[in-house]
């Protein structure tokens, strides 16, 4: 077993039960074999998220996580799972039944649809559209309306509320994100996800050429994170669900497995997300150094997620809530400047020689205007010593 | 029929309903609506000539039809914002009431 | 592939007459947002992947979201608006639809008349983002800062148009 073997094992099994099936149906056989994997990891992976999420946090805030099912808790998505499945499924009686049952089936199915541009492993993505990004773009939209279908469906003030903060939110923070992107299509040349990667698949001096170790691909890929963390609404950007301010924003009329759903989509979505960074910005499945290629590709795409993954759920145990009004000036104050000015960098990084100079003019022209752009966006205040007044 | 005239006759149809919509409903943004279905129909029109006409390497109906999405989400966007200032002054989206001149 | 075809076109007609024909708004935008994802599926079906997905990201991504707000914001505070009291009158909708039908029967005759010489269908030409961007870029540059122009003016007058006015103080 060469490690070329190992690496493009799923490949080799696709094609050989491929082979068993007659010539007329093979389209299809193949789409499904493509899509049922899929199907089966992610899911999985959300079930062990649940439980590294809520031990972490824990742990972030000096407790216990959950530790009763299974050893050290590990089966707890299997608890959460039965829970969901047999809760009453309460429905308001002047909610709109239709748009009602829709809105989470809408979630999920934009969040799997999303993965089909999303290169796994050498040679092992979906489907290899021309136009990638923008179909992973579009899809991300569609979210959004299905957040709306919710908070309207349920017929009362809080998700209501919810809904309009959330998709306002959203709507502001797409900007960013897709602005963000734009550099890595014009270091790349290519709107395809697989082209990005094998862009970013070389190696000098055992250190490879992935996008976040210059100047411009390093802020993309901080704007690329705050932006998608904004997203998929978690903290500090979870005011639409914030559970201390409007219980649980657009979804509090839901219960049983139409919530599990809609915490479905919304995990998928970050992973779905944080997949693009990796695709875009950390080399996809490429490994860190040239001597560490016989590691199969999708374990490196693994490993990229979940660490990915582990920083979402440190920033959420670690940093407050944004209020509404903050939350959309960060959007339209600094994060559009400063994605319109990572543009400019990596084009003058493009046409500059190689060299240092390179280095310190790029680096120079992404840190400055964040000092200025931060300093103006503190609106005059400083920090203080903390007072406390108490009522007499 | 070939197959451009399916695609074609699809349009006039998108075209006829959106028209309909236009002409019938009584809410303004449901008019709104109507038009761009009809603009929608036009872009159809605009792509099944494109990959069925004789000159496809020329990108003429794309580039029509990229425009035309931009010009239309425009057209939304400010017809939006006159339906909610017009909305402000006289708390109704009702098109038949707003029928005079005054205020 | 002509099955295809014919499911893709009649969800976009059943969603886009959905859409005109059914009484509380809300349910009217979602309709047309079906209808939409119809139609975008059939420029995929047609070969043009760059406008199919530019639809979705901006007819369902922004045009119905900013329908689906100007409508709770035009409905003073009721959730779900009752509809009209008085529909429009018979006469009213033979006339529209009789205009409606005429426009589509002349459109069809003009359609079905005129066959296209030439029954044999050309090839599916294949079309990248690069070509696209360099056609952008070479021959349809000025449309394309006009188009700047344009979306900059609509953004800054649809600003303006929704501002809230300050109340006088009397």
């Amino acid at each position: 077993m060469t490690p070329e073997t190992i690496d493009q094992i799923f490949v080799i099994t696709k094609h050989w039960l491929l082979g068993y099936v007659p010539a007329a149906l093979q389209p299809i056989v193949s789409a499904i074999l493509s899509v049922v994997p899929i199907l089966l990891a992610f899911p999985l992976l959300f079930a062990i998220t649940t439980v590294l999420e809520r031990k972490g946090l824990g742990r972030i805030q000096n407790r216990y996580g959950p530790n009763r099912v299974g050893p050290l808790g590990i089966l707890q998505p299997m608890a959460d799972g039965i829970k969901s499945l047999t809760k009453e499924d309460v429905v308001p009686r002047a909610a709109d039944q239709i748009v009602h049952f829709l809105a989470p089936i809408l979630i999920v199915i934009a969040a799997f649809l999303a993965y089909a541009v999303l290169p796994i492993g050498r040679n092992m993505v979906v489907v290899n559209l021309n136009a990638g990004l923008l179909y992973f773009f579009a899809i991300g939209s569609m979210v959004e309306l299905a957040v709306f279908m919710a908070g309207w469906s349920s017929h009362s003030k809080y998700s209501l509320l919810g809904a309009m903060r959330a998709v306002a939110q959203m709507i502001s923070y797409e900007v960013p994100l897709v602005l963000a992107s734009i550099v890595v299509i014009m270091a790349a040349g290519s709107l395809s996800t697989v082209a990005i990667v094998e862009a970013q698949t070389g190696y000098t001096y055992t250190f490879p050429h992935w996008f976040v170790f210059t100047p411009w691909g390093f802020a993309g890929f901080i704007l690329f994170m705050i932006a998608a963390t904004a997203e998929s609404n978690r903290s500090p950007f979870d005011l639409p669900e914030g559970e201390s301010e409007i219980i649980a924003g657009y979804y509090i009329e839901y219960s049983g497995f139409k919530f599990a759903l809609f915490f479905l989509g919304e995990y998928l979505g970050m992973f779905a997300t944080s997949a693009l960074a990796i695709t875009l910005f950390l080399g996809g499945w490429s490994a860190p150094f040239s001597w560490l290629t016989w590691i199969p590709s999708y374990l490196w795409f693994f490993a990229k997620l979940l660490v990915l993954i582990g920083i979402f759920i440190w920033i959420r145990g670690t940093l407050p809530r944004l209020r509404m009004d903050q939350l959309m000036g960060m959007a339209w104050k600094f994060m559009l400047p400063m994605t319109l000015l990572n543009l400019i960098t990596a084009g003058v990084w493009h046409f500059m020689p190689g060299g240092i100079l390179r280095w310190i003019v790029c680096t120079a022209m992404v840190v400055v205007p964040c000092i200025l752009l931060s300093r103006s966006m503190k609106q005059g205040k400083t920090l203080q010593v903390r007072t406390y007044r108490y009522a007499e | 029929m070939s197959q451009l005239n399916a695609y074609l006759l699809v349009s006039a149809l998108l075209f006829s309903i959106g028209l309909a919509g236009a002409l019938l409903r009584r809410n303004a943004i449901l008019v709104l609506i109507g038009i761009e279905l009809m603009l929608n129909a036009a872009n159809l029109n605009f792509i099944a000539f494109w990959r069925y006409g004789p000159n496809p390497a020329a990108l003429t109906g794309i580039m029509f039809t990229i425009f035309s999405i931009t010009v239309a989400a425009a057209e939304a966007a400010v017809g939006l914002g006159i339906i909610l200032a017009v909305y402000r002054h006289t708390k109704s989206t009702d098109i038949s009431q707003m029928n005079t001149l005054k205020g | 592939m002509f099955l295809v075809f014919l499911i893709l076109a009649a969800l976009t007609i059943l969603g886009t007459a959905a859409a005109m024909g059914l009484r509380k708004p809300i349910h009217c935008i979602l309709a047309l947002t079906v209808g939409l994802v119809g139609l975008a599926m059939l420029y995929l079906l047609l070969g043009a992947q760059f406008v199919g997905f530019t639809q979705i990201l901006v007819y369902v991504g922004a045009v119905a979201i900013l329908a689906v707000f100007a409508i709770m914001m035009t409905q003073g505070g009721k959730m779900n608006i009752e509809p009209h009291p008085e529909k429009p009158s018979s006469s009213t909708l033979l006339a529209g639809g009789a205009v409606a039908g005429a426009v589509f029967a002349v459109i069809a005759w003009a359609i079905l008349s005129n066959s296209p010489s030439g029954t044999t269908t050309p090839a599916q030409p294949s079309v990248t983002v690069v070509e696209i961007g360099q056609a952008l870029m070479h021959k349809y540059v000025l449309p394309l800062e006009i188009m700047a122009l344009l979306l900059t003016a609509a953004l800054i007058g649809a600003v303006i148009l929704a501002m809230p006015k300050e109340q006088e103080k009397s």
